[in-house]
């Protein structure tokens, strides 16, 4: 039994040992150089290759949801159909307009892959798996998760087209809008946690009371604050229902109208890898990152049960996607300003009062009122606001 | 209740989505290269020629009138008409395109070229698999590709083929009538012309 368990640990650490044992044959003073290059070419490769599985699970499901096969050609059910596409892209012609900024247009998808990697360097994907363990890991993906703002931006300015610059618009204003919602949905983990720092906050989760974990999202706040969290991130990377910056049936590809191959390539890959990192923070802040759901599952290899989790949210994304139409605009600014806002703020307020009360069912009480209370006194107040009505069109009649 | 409308939205795709694998009734879609539907009588795509008999250089029916290539919206008919004459499929002494090219990347299927034939040698085809990497000598068909035979029209389109065929087969038989009763009266004139030509030398000899 210690035999099997010892081999579950190496197990569990077996990415960790090897990294080691790589990096012991490096010279002392290059060694933290090495590691750095040895976890961001892990990071790199792997979420890649997630970016790559993903575009196929995505037309598969969605395929499905609408009763069609999805990719089924390249390979067995058509699981070849990323590489196929990488291929596609890559070969296609590279057209810049002429009138473009070339050195804008062509900074602003590096600008956006870069942006969306750097998230990574603070989500523990495991026990012991941290690229740097930041003691404002929090702040620091916020701050750089801001960066892919700037580089929509300089994508949308720089193409001088009517339909990059709306989208870049649409995209500000969207991005800058719930940017407020999901910082204030994650502050009631750091007012918990009393930490900024990601493997801090993990640590708090992956402790056990019987067989329950201790998630955050298992508290009212947190369940209010990973609803919010996630419809936040969902506009955060600009995928349906919120997908305004690159509405189609309105302005063409939005921000990215004007790149074609594999600059395209790498804004549709900046945008999966940004939704992996935010799903990662999710996960981080709400899900207990790498542990167990329950005690007596805890010998399975804590890397697992992060990927699992992020599968498991990217799969809710896809079927978001292929349930709802997109928003409008002003429903959007609606959404994020009079719904999501007063619920973040009233959540920081439970957060608080879950803080100074006893533990006890009667906090439970209390905390699940001061959620559900304001949720459909809001919800139905947005509702009677609606006025509909019947448009007249005097000259056409 | 807030949100009720997007949980039925997702009880409804994710039942689509276990559905599907489920019912294969749900999937719609036909495996192109190999599954294919039937298509209906009236499919239409690029317009043909038609031809009577073996011989297409003989048996088409275009007498080079040009109509369709004036009323073609896009302009993708290329029609040279001949010098000489040959008879066509009534006898009678027709000019025939010399030239006659449909530029296929071009046409828009629109079907006014057989509208406007009154010799029903234009038909719409059915073969929609003309794609091919050489725009120029692919795409443009001359008149040797656009002939095809009477019968490849009737088994394309039979309810179309065959009216228009009863329609020629009464027209022919009205000629033909026309013809033979022309050639009755021409007979009787000469009968009684022969009649009349040998009684008057007759009676010139009787004279």
């Amino acid at each position: 039994m210690t035999h099997l368990a010892l081999l579950m640990q190496q197990l569990d650490q077996i990415f960790v040992l090897a990294a080691h044992w790589l990096l012991s044959y490096l010279p002392t003073a290059l060694q933290p150089l090495g590691s750095a290059i040895l976890s961001v070419t892990a990071i790199i490769l792997v979420f890649a290759t997630l970016f790559a599985l993903v575009t196929w699970m995505e037309r598969k499901g969605l395929g499905r949801m609408q009763n069609r096969y999805g990719p089924n050609r390249v390979g067995l059910w058509g699981i070849f159909q990323p590489i196929a596409d990488g291929v596609k892209s890559l070969t296609k012609e590279d057209i810049v307009p002429f009138t473009a900024d070339h050195a804008v247009h062509y900074m602003a998808p590096v600008l956006i892959v870069a942006a969306s990697f750097l998230g990574y360097a603070v989500l523990p994907m495991g026990r012991n798996m941290v690229m740097v363990d930041l003691n404002a890991g929090v702040l620091f993906f916020f701050a750089v998760g801001s960066l892919m703002e700037l580089a929509v931006f300089m994508a949308g300015w720089s193409s001088r087209s009517k339909y990059s610059l709306l989208g870049a618009m649409r995209a500000i204003a969207q991005m800058i809008s719930y940017e407020v919602p999901l910082v204030l949905a994650s502050i009631v983990v750091l007012m918990q946690a009393g930490s900024l720092s990601t493997v801090a906050i993990v640590n708090m989760q992956a402790v056990y009371s019987g067989i329950w974990p201790h998630w955050f999202v298992l508290t009212p706040w947190g369940f209010a604050g990973f609803v919010l969290f996630m419809i936040a991130a969902t506009a955060e990377s600009n995928r349906s229902p919120f997908d305004l910056p690159e509405g189609e049936s309105e302005i063409v590809a939005g921000y990215f109208t004007e790149y074609s191959g594999f600059k395209f390539a790498l804004f549709f890959l900046a945008e999966y890898i940004g939704m992996f990192a935010t799903s990662g923070l999710a996960i981080t802040l709400f899900l207990g990152g790498w542990s167990a759901p329950f005690s007596f599952l805890t010998w399975v290899p804590s890397y697992l049960w992060f990927f699992a989790k992020l599968l498991t949210l990217i799969a809710a994304f896809i079927w978001v996607r292929g349930t709802l139409p997109r928003l409008r605009m002003d429903q959007l600014m609606n959404l994020a300003w009079q719904f999501m806002l007063p619920m973040a703020l009233l959540n920081l307020l439970t957060a608080g009062v879950w803080h100074l009360m006893p533990a006890g069912p009667l906090r439970w009480l209390v905390c699940s009122i001061m959620v559900v209370v304001p949720c459909i006194l809001l919800g139905r107040g947005l509702k009677h606001k609606k006025k509909l009505q019947v448009r007249t069109y005097h000259f056409s009649q | 209740m807030v949100g009720e409308g997007i949980l039925k939205g997702l009880a409804e795709t994710a039942r689509n989505f276990f559905g599907s694998y489920v019912s294969k009734d749900r999937l719609t879609t036909v495996q192109y290269p190999e599954q294919r539907e039937p298509q209906i009588e009236a499919t239409r795509d690029f317009p043909f020629l038609v031809y009577d008999g073996a011989d297409w250089q003989q048996g088409l029916r275009c007498v080079a009138c040009q109509i369709c290539e004036k009323e073609c919206p896009p302009k993708c008919i290329f029609i040279e008409k001949s010098k000489d004459k040959k008879p066509d499929a009534f006898g009678k002494s027709q000019f025939y395109p010399a030239i006659f090219n449909i530029d296929i990347s071009v046409c828009m299927s629109c079907q006014i070229c057989v509208e406007v034939c009154p010799f029903d040698a234009i038909k719409m085809d059915v073969d929609y698999h003309q794609s091919t990497d050489d725009r120029f000598g692919g795409l443009l068909f001359n008149k040797q590709r656009l002939a095809k035979s009477n019968e490849y029209y009737n088994a394309i389109h039979p309810t179309e083929a065959a009216a228009v065929d009863a329609q020629r087969a009464e027209e022919l038989a009205k000629l033909e009538a026309k013809a033979k009763a022309a050639a009755e009266a021409k007979a009787a004139a000469e009968a009684t012309l022969a009649q009349k030509a040998p009684a008057q030398p007759a009676a010139g000899e009787q004279q």
